[in-house]
């Protein structure tokens, strides 16, 4: 019995959007792809297979003085899910993407066709394959280099910031000293406090003989609330209390997991949206034009009254991607997380676009469920010269449709 | 609570076996993998040793278990490896086609060999072997198709059920020696041996669940454990149908 073509590599299911769905054909589940080849604890050279989840890999390597050279907000991702989407985090301004830090991996083409890759080694296929959406084959594994650290603990300072102005001045000072930086950003507050927020700065905290204690804990959300608990009013009490939470510009220790991954705490989270769901609206904006464009958006959201209590405001660094279709690029990239209220949000999300294009910038498709086949062409001009490294049997529901 | 730092696993690559092998190792045991594909063994050692510490001994040796005459060597082999047992986990098995065994009694007989003599013959030898050391843990992947013969796996079900009852018999002579025999009778678990059927429903567990169970099951030295917990009552309800209408359900 021949499987439906075509085919897809499926890992955790952690992509926002389409990238990992395949409608007609047949998806292959890679969770099972879970073991471990190597590891070298004294140069810190990874491989596995491609379904091994960030956690997984995080519970082997933290203990031995080791961290992922790059980590997405969720560790709940598998390994080729991570390279197939070129994931970028907080460090991308000091360390690049996840794509900088692979130093092989192996590609299983449909013709049974097994390509070992390494940035100089089947050069043109790495390229295609990093962030390549999944399109090019099915990885089999990944090696990566990982970083060294001292403990399982971070040094972060916050510090607040009255509006967008405050922000560039901050964020350009804390780029310079610190490989971590994020900032929240209360998209509901509009005129002189437009885009006030939290300015989170960290670093792996340094060897140290005292160390506080750390208590795992999690917790679920066990069921779809009828409606979104999301909404106007709870949306605005909670961004006018996030923004007055004290902040620590004098620096306080945070252990990892809830510094990189606090969502990850609450099991089943996207369930606080409804059965209707949310949308992830996260596009990245050219440094020239970055501060107007910004502005723009969050005027556009201020103005619908639509927002997202996760509003994220990062700079990109200057180390250009690897991959043909790497999302991360210099400049400026909001994320936003939206309930979905049907035709009002997509309303929302044509104008948001509009201001996007205009301003040359390109969305994320790892969180994309809607965007137009115009904007993705125009996002990632090298689509075409891609589309020449993707395995004749494999597609996905995302790529059919930023391709029309 | 029984020490599990030296273990020998028969079929580490079935797919529980290699979950149990994991939680093993992240416990700090050693652990010695027995399999027939040389390939999946190899993988699934090197998985292991980048899981263990460095004091841990992980090794094994690929092997086909239907073939009786080579398990002394191989226990014996295990046993140097560890320097000493703990414990053993016996897991190996195949889900038999039904229909294709009716049509073929050497099929029949061929499924008893892999799911029924094979371990009899490794429970009798390590049985002797536990006896004399005067501890440790003997536990074996049966299976709830055991219970009670049905038309649409008794094959499986026959060999599985003989295991149970030989453990039983064995749990009987072992328990004044010291050793706890452990019977593992899984419900329904996705792994590839259960690739062809449909896994909606409630009544699927993954294997890392079950792998859980079994080393509790094996710590603890119970007797025959349900996993999940809930099969011991579905079970208890199947084999209290009476046999007069239990013989015209389609089951």
């Amino acid at each position: 019995m021949r499987a439906p073509r075509p085919l897809l590599a499926y890992g955790n299911g952690r992509s926002y959007g389409d990238v990992c769905l395949n409608d007609q054909g047949t998806l292959l589940q890679t969770r099972q792809l879970d073991r471990f080849i190597s590891f070298d604890p004294r140069s810190g050279l990874l491989r596995c297979e491609s379904g091994v989840t960030l956690s997984e890999i995080l519970q082997l390597i933290v203990p031995q003085g080791w961290f992922l050279p790059s980590t997405p907000g969720t560790r709940y991702v598998t390994l080729g899910g991570a390279l197939a989407n070129d994931i970028h985090g907080k460090n991308h301004h000091a360390a690049g993407c996840f794509g900088h830090h692979v130093t092989a991996f192996e590609l299983i083409r449909s013709t049974g066709e097994k390509l070992l890759c390494k940035p100089d080694l089947n050069s043109k296929m790495f390229k295609a394959t990093v962030g390549g959406l999944g399109l090019t084959g099915l990885i089999s594994w990944v090696e990566i280099q990982l970083l060294p650290v001292q403990n399982p603990w971070m040094w972060v300072e916050s510090q607040r910031f009255s509006n967008l102005e405050q922000f560039w001045l901050l964020n350009k000072e804390a780029e310079r000293n610190w490989p971590y930086t994020v900032a929240w950003i209360d998209c509901l507050a509009s005129g002189d406090s437009r885009g006030r927020g939290i300015l989170f700065a960290g670093k792996h905290a340094a060897n140290q003989t005292q160390l506080p204690a750390y208590q795992e804990g999690s917790r679920k959300v066990p069921f779809d609330p009828p409606l979104s608990l999301i909404n106007g009013l709870s949306l605005r009490s909670f961004n006018a209390l996030y923004y007055r939470q004290p902040v620590k510009p004098q620096g306080s220790l945070c252990h990892y997991e809830p510094y990189f991954y606090p969502l990850d705490k609450i099991q089943h989270w996207n369930r606080i949206y409804g059965h209707k769901g949310f949308y992830q609206y996260q596009c990245v904006l050219p440094p020239a034009v970055a501060q107007d464009a910004t502005a723009e958006l969050l005027d556009a959201i201020a103005k619908s009254g639509q927002g997202s209590f996760l509003a994220v405001l990062k700079t990109f660094g200057e180390r250009a991607s690897i991959g043909m279709l790497s999302f991360a690029r210099p400049g400026a990239t909001l994320a936003l997380d939206f309930p979905n209220r049907g035709a009002q949000t997509l309303h929302l999300f044509n104008q948001l676009d509009a201001i996007v294009s205009a301003a040359g910038g390109a969305l994320y498709p790892a969180k994309d469920a809607r965007m137009p086949a115009s904007l993705f062409q125009s996002g990632y001009p090298d689509w075409e010269r891609f589309a020449g490294f993707i395995d004749p049997e494999f597609s996905s529901h995302f790529w059919q449709r930023v391709t029309k | 609570m029984n020490s599990l730092n030296r273990i020998v696993i028969f079929g580490a690559t079935s797919s529980i076996a290699e979950h149990t092998a994991r939680q093993l190792v992240q416990r700090g045991a050693s652990v010695y993998c027995i399999g027939r594909n040389a390939d999946k063994l190899a993988t699934i050692i090197a998985d292991l040793k980048v899981r263990a510490g460095a004091e841990q001994i992980i090794d094994g040796i690929s092997a086909d278990l239907t073939d009786s005459a080579q398990h002394p060597a191989l226990i014996a082999q295990a046993t140097t490896a560890l320097n000493g047992l703990d414990g053993v986990l016996i897991a190996h098995g195949s889900l038999p086609d039904q229909k294709a065994c009716e049509a073929d009694t050497n099929l029949t007989l061929q499924e008893m060999q892999t799911n029924a003599l094979s371990v009899i013959n490794l429970l009798s030898l390590l049985a002797n072997q536990f006896e004399a050391q005067g501890k440790g843990v003997i536990a074996v992947i049966s299976s709830v198709a055991g219970d009670r013969g049905r038309q649409s796996n008794y094959v499986y079900g026959a060999a599985k059920g003989m295991v149970t009852l030989f453990m039983q018999g064995l749990r009987n002579r072992l328990t004044p020696a010291g050793v706890d025999v452990v019977t593992i009778k899984p419900g329904f678990v996705d792994t590839p041996m259960t690739a062809g059927l449909d896994k909606s429903g409630p009544l699927w567990a993954k294997p890392e669940q079950i792998a859980k169970g079994i080393i509790n099951a094996m710590a603890k030295g119970k007797n025959e454990v349900y996993l999940p917990g809930f099969w011991r009552l579905i079970m208890s309800i199947i084999r209290h149908i009476p046999e007069f209408i239990f013989k015209r359900m389609s089951l």
